[in-house]
């Protein structure tokens, strides 16, 4: 097992990080975690600000976080191609269910045909049609 | 208003923006990170936001009737009730349980298939096809009629998004129902 340049997109943005990869078992440094999403392992558990998640699987160590695991206790699906060294981690359904319930429009920004970004912020005074489409 | 292109660049919009001359904000997502936050699942959709609270949910809404005979919803309701809005603030249905009881939240499964996509979508970028290519047919088994997966990725994987696997996808969709929020915005009248 050695450790080798691994690519985690975490809600689309992609963050390039190190991990030993074995087969299908991807596992970080605790640091690397902590750089790359924000989540540090303390007594209590992972935390990140305020926020703390208990940890009840022992493949959550100092000695090193198996990515599945670490999915599985901030409850955000993973997809995982071991083979080329690449995750993604996505919103968890509760989440997205309790920010519907909120009604707050979640921001985002977007760049324009020129490359100009733009959130959907910048017009909070306002009414907003958003018109989500595609071209195919 | 604020338009958003679910593409995977800039160039495939660019006609449709270039001829229409928007003085709106015209926004391209190549990762398709609004439907993520929106529980986006098919084009066109529509969400109607004022002051930073969401007043209508998603539904599917054109702005013409080219389409109809396809998807069976007409343009002119939608239009009259985005005057309406715009005018003197009227929305039907605009009380925040009925708002909420409108909300399709995604389920766990959804939520993994947009997470697969995300992982093709990078795969397809560095260059490696067939390893994008099983990821994208995950995501489209997870959540089988999210539009902005399955019919959104056929450019990408070399598919005419209106050849054989578009209209054998339409099938599907139609002899299960034609579910998801098209059904339910013509049901509601939305």
């Amino acid at each position: 097992m050695s450790e080798t340049t691994f690519t985690l997109i975490d809600e689309s943005r992609p963050i390039e990080t190190t991990a030993h990869v074995d087969g299908a078992n991807v596992t970080l440094a605790p640091e690397a975690v902590r750089a790359a999403l924000g989540w540090e392992l303390k007594p209590e558990g992972l935390c990140r600000g305020q926020v703390c998640v208990p940890v009840r699987d022992d493949r959550i160590a100092e000695s090193g976080i198996a990515l599945d695991a670490l999915a599985n206790a901030l409850g955000r699906p993973l997809a995982l191609d071991a083979e080329n060294h690449v995750a993604a981690l996505g919103a968890s359904a509760d989440v997205r269910r309790a920010q519907f319930a909120s009604l707050e429009a979640p921001d985002f920004e977007l760049p324009d045909l020129a490359g100009a970004m733009h959130r959907l912020s910048d017009h909070s005074d306002k009414k907003v049609l958003l018109v989500a489409y595609a071209s195919w | 208003m604020i338009t958003v292109a679910f593409d995977q660049n800039r160039e495939d919009p660019r006609p449709y923006i270039e001829k229409a001359k928007p003085t709106h904000p015209s926004l391209i997502d190549t990762e398709h990170r609004v439907a993520d936050l929106y529980g986006i699942i098919n084009v066109s959709t529509v969400v109607w936001i004022d002051k930073g609270k969401i007043v209508r949910p998603n539904a599917i809404e054109y702005g013409s009737d080219m389409f109809t005979q396809f998807h069976g919803l007409e343009s002119a309701p939608h239009l009259a009730a985005v005057r309406a809005w715009v005018n003197d603030g009227t929305i039907e249905n605009a009380d925040a349980e009925s708002i909420k009881s409108r909300m399709m939240a995604p389920t766990a499964d959804e939520q993994l298939a947009r997470a697969e996509f995300a992982l093709a979508w990078h795969l397809s970028q560095a260059g490696n096809a067939e390893a994008a290519e099983r990821h994208y047919v995950r995501a489209g088994e997870l959540s089988p009629f999210d539009w902005t997966i399955r019919r959104g990725s056929m450019p990408i994987r070399g598919q005419n998004p209106m050849g054989p696997e578009f209209f054998e996808l339409a099938q599907e969709w139609d002899a299960a129902g034609k579910p998801g929020y098209v059904s339910e915005s013509a049901k509601r009248g939305l």
